[in-house]
């Protein structure tokens, strides 16, 4: 026997709904199964609070006058794009500013409206018979504006894969900073509590449905860019008032070398129409798995070093190629939590009605990478293979000869069976020679070597060089043996000669 | 017990440490140090029942002291809880409780400073 939202909604009004957390619910599913979940509970509240690159707002700004076609326009000198009519403008989280750079961004300007500050809006046009006026600077703020739309194309992820980091060095990526060598793993998402996890089919959720954003309520628009429903990675558009939000619930945010973003919180109210759904939102941690990904590895497909439930993920410590790594979370649980609590208490007092979606979402799966049509070079196209390598045990006098006959700057040095254990340059042996240093080249090598493979694009190799500020990178294949070299000369024949457009 | 020791140039080349531990008896661990011509800046940990005669033993040989009673603090209006800080701590200062929400342990931070960049929120900050 099923339920109609309709009827949750008279339950609603007079007061007799039972609503509880997606959290909540996975114990009721588990004492009274499904079918008693389904009898006992009428809506079950999800929530997620985490960054969400994928968001901005469009904000009017009313017209100046005389009349401004806003071209280029600066909020607290972050860029908002203005390429719709005069006074509207749309500001991503992700852009950052021009005088501070990645410190601020489009997520902070968010906050700051939300929190009622004002913001610093510097705008320019090219002056026309309709728009005269060139130049505004005006203080305002959200109450100045006409609409503040937050319009987010790509939010609450249903998982998302947790990262780590093999390299020798730490990343810092949108996911944090990964220490290196599997120094620590971080993971997105609220698990049990996240909206999508809790209807994997979409049952319930579609284009129209009702939802907690920020605090407000907001609406799905429809699905996300770069939904992946068969990959269990269904994303969500979204809509809501700026001017309702709480800003206790959206947060600008910055993350070390790599820039702005915007924490949304977000609350999916599921109606327990029958026990199939009574099911789904009886999730536990334990059911929800997730990869991890090695971010040392800076390409698309990066390789999967295993893969963990989110009841691991939360437990502190998990264990990859036999190591014990402490995990930590992005996005915040306890502020997740608030969400779930929110929107149940709105729902509780009457405040939130539920929805049926006009329109479901798409369970196909849709995701492509980009097609480059201007081909891809690879450092294999472009290094100079079957160079001269030396052993460790090989005089200091006997490098400088073979530097001087071979004519090359960097000398990798090798194992017997051929494997890279250091480098010694043109520089590490004149300064041995003029010092009259004698003895081997083992005493005189760079031992800390950064490599490139062959098949890394040569843009990974040029971002290295330039990282590290030296000049060669041996190429080494998977068993670390020294195939080839690439050297910052190598590249710049490559820009200057044309060679690849 | 954390303590920032200030040296002099005048002073630096003086086997200090040494001679404080000798006098005290005390168990100091050296948690960072930082030396240049214009002098030095350590930090170090000691036991909180010793702490008082450390810091006299090294006030007298001239070193300038600053307690660290808190060595990190965080603006908690501004912490949103995500917890990134846990697992870039080498020291375990932060955890997360029962609700989610992320503590912290003063006492063990080393003030290495990796989780003032972690932070997304810009809550934290070392003190002196
Ligand atoms: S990283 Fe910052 S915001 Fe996140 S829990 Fe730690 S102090 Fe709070
Ligand atoms: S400064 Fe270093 S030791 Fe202190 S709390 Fe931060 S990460 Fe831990």
């Amino acid at each position: 026997m099923g339920k109609t939202v309709e009827e949750i909604n008279q339950k609603i009004r007079d007061g007799s709904v039972h609503v509880v957390t997606a959290e909540e619910m996975t114990a009721i599913v588990e004492t009274l199964g499904p079918e008693g979940a389904a009898k006992e509970v009428d809506v079950v509240t999800t929530g997620t609070f985490g960054a969400m690159c994928s968001s901005g707002a469009i904000l009017n700004f009313g017209h100046a006058d005389p009349p401004i076609k806003m071209q280029k326009l600066r909020l607290n000198d972050v860029e908002a794009y203005t390429g719709l009519a005069a006074v509207d403008a749309y500001i991503g989280a992700t852009q950052v500013s021009e005088s501070r750079g990645m410190e601020y961004g489009g997520g902070h300007v968010i906050e700051e409206l939300v929190s009622g500050k004002s913001v610093v809006l510097r705008t320019t046009g090219s002056g026309t018979d309709c728009y005269p006026l060139k130049n505004v600077e005006t203080m305002l703020t959200i109450e100045d504006l006409n609409q503040a739309i937050m319009i987010n194309p790509r939010n609450a992820y249903q998982r998302y894969n947790a990262a780590t980091n093999t390299s020798d060095q730490t990343m810092h990526t949108y996911m944090g900073p990964l220490l290196p060598d599997l120094g620590n793993v971080i993971y997105t998402g609220s698990g049990a509590l996240s909206p999508l996890s809790n209807d994997p089919t979409y049952a319930t959720i579609g284009m129209g449905t009702r939802i907690f954003l920020c605090g407000a309520q907001g609406y799905i628009i429809g699905e996300g860019t770069q939904h992946d429903p068969k990959n269990n990675m269904g994303t969500l558009m979204v809509k809501g008032n700026l001017k309702e939000m709480n800003s206790e619930f959206v947060k600008g945010a910055s993350f070390h070398k790599y820039g702005t973003t915007l924490y949304v919180g977000l609350g999916i109210p599921i109606p327990i129409l029958n026990e199939d759904i009574a099911l789904c939102t009886g999730i536990s941690d334990a059911e929800i798995k997730t990869e991890v990904l090695d971010y040392g590895v800076q390409r698309r497909e990066k390789p999967v070093l295993g893969e963990v439930t989110y009841e691991e993920l939360k437990s502190g410590c998990i264990e990859i190629n036999g190591k014990e790594v402490r995990t930590s979370a992005i996005s915040s649980l306890y502020v997740a939590r608030k969400v779930a609590e929110s929107l149940k208490d709105w729902v509780l007092k009457g405040e939130f009605m539920l929805t049926t979606p006009i329109e479901g979402l798409s369970t196909k799966p849709r995701v492509k990478p980009m097609r480059q049509t201007g081909g891809l070079l690879l450092v294999k196209d472009v290094m100079t293979a079957g160079i001269g390598t030396i052993k460790p045990d090989i005089s200091i006098e006997e490098a400088a000869k073979r530097i001087i006959k071979g004519q090359f700057n960097h000398l990798p040095v090798v194992s017997d069976d051929g494997r890279l254990m250091g480098i010694i340059t043109t520089w590490d042996v004149s300064k041995a020679v003029a010092l009259a240093k004698r003895g081997r080249v083992e005493q005189i090598m760079t031992r800390k070597v950064v490599a490139v493979n062959p098949r890394d694009p040569i843009d990974i190799a040029a971002r290295k060089l330039e990282q590290h500020n030296i000049s060669a990178l041996p190429v080494i294949d998977a068993k670390r043996k020294v195939i080839g070299i690439i050297t910052s000369e190598d590249l710049s024949k490559l820009l200057t000669g044309g060679g690849h457009k | 017990m954390k303590i920032i020791l200030c040296f002099n140039s005048q002073i630096i080349k003086k086997p200090l440490i040494a001679e404080v531990i000798l006098e005290t008896g005390a168990l100091v661990n050296i948690n960072k140090a930082t030396i240049d011509i214009t002098g030095g800046e350590l930090i170090i940990n000691v036991p909180d029942e010793d702490a008082k005669k450390v810091i006299k033993s090294f006030k007298s040989r001239g070193v300038d002291i600053i307690t660290l009673e808190k060595p990190i603090v965080r603006t908690d209006e501004e912490c949103i809880h995500c917890g990134v800080c846990i697992s870039v701590c080498p020291t375990n200062v932060f955890r997360y409780e029962a609700d989610g929400s992320v503590s912290m342990d003063h006492k063990e931070c080393i003030q290495c400073g990796a989780c003032i960049t972690a932070c997304p929120h810009n809550a934290l900050k070392l003190s002196r």
